[in-house]
């Protein structure tokens, strides 16, 4: 019997046309499908239904009011926590203000840093964009200095839309 | 030869690290307002539903549905989806299901506002209003 001692060598390199191919068609598809996607985030409110509201024992922190209303086109025309308005003038937003006038408020109240019990109860009306709720909740809720987050008043409601 | 392939195949590794395929729920018709306090929850909810309004105030109940429902719609479709909750026996109770808000920045706030309330009629409690990052330094700093 013969044994067969002759190996083919020549056929061992590597095949690199479709190899390439299909790599090719690898980073097209990758490429086609990619899109960024910028991360998201929640804000966590609890609401129950207004029937066991009611049974909840009354807070002793009065609830801050804070009034938006809408101009054309569902912009922002004023904002008013309790009496207190603000406003875009000076160069700062009326967000902003707002912000800086709860962090006094919650500072004066606990110190710095500590988050206050208090609740704020958003009164928006109907034809407002969704956008400027946002913006009220991110100012009332926290602030970040120097890449640390402080939080403010995280309990948030909301009142019946004004039509 | 060599280098070439050396180049591509890291590119196509950069393109497969940072495909997302798990982001069905983001839908391209909604643009959530911007928020630089929105902050990615830290443990996935344990029972999501994902409630989405369209700029033009359709709604999106199932994520990836392509039909767009109006607000009585929705009611219906909540009020059925918590009774498949609470059959589905005590694990689950409806006041641990999340109930993520994803609105458009442009809708208009009473309209989610009525969402929300739908939402609440079925007893859903807990809700996940959705904000998009950003990278907006607070201005207040330099104030105070």
């Amino acid at each position: 019997m013969k044994i067969r001692k002759k190996i083919r060598e020549d056929d061992t390199a590597l095949q690199m046309t479709p190899m390439i191919d299909i790599v090719f068609q690898l980073l097209v598809f990758f490429i086609m499908t990619f899109k960024i996607v910028l991360p998201e985030g929640d804000f966590n409110i609890r609401m129950p239904p207004p029937a066991t509201q009611q049974s909840s024992p009354p807070d002793t922190s009065p609830t801050l009011t804070l009034r938006m209303t809408a101009g054309t086109d569902g912009a922002l025309s004023s904002l008013k926590l309790g009496d207190r308005s603000f406003d875009d003038a000076g160069g700062t937003t009326a967000f902003d203000k707002l912000r800086g006038y709860i962090i006094d408020l919650v500072n004066d109240e606990g110190g710095p840093g500590t988050a206050s019990d208090r609740e704020v109860e958003l009164e928006c009306d109907y034809d407002l964009d969704y956008e400027h709720v946002i913006q009220a909740i991110t100012a009332v809720s926290g602030y970040i200095k120097d890449g640390q987050r402080y939080k403010l008043i995280e309990r948030i409601r909301f009142a019946p839309p004004v039509e | 030869m060599t280098p070439m392939i050396d180049m591509v195949f890291q590119l196509i590794a950069f393109f497969m690290v940072l495909i997302n395929f798990s982001e069905v729920e983001q839908d391209q018709r909604v643009n959530l307002p911007l928020s630089e306090l929105a902050k990615p929850p830290e443990v996935a909810y344990e029972k999501p539903i994902t409630l989405q309004m369209t700029e033009d105030e359709g709604i999106i109940l199932n994520a990836g549905g392509t039909d767009l429902l109006t607000i009585d719609e929705l009611r219906i479709a909540l009020k059925r989806e918590a009774q498949i909750i609470r059959a589905a026996g005590k694990d689950v109770r409806l006041s641990d299901v999340t109930v993520i808000v994803r609105a458009d920045k442009n809708a208009r706030t009473g309209m989610v506002q009525e969402m929300i309330e739908a939402a609440q009629d079925a007893e859903f409690e807990t809700f996940a209003l959705r904000g998009q990052q950003a990278d907006v330094q607070l201005r207040t700093d330099e104030q105070r």
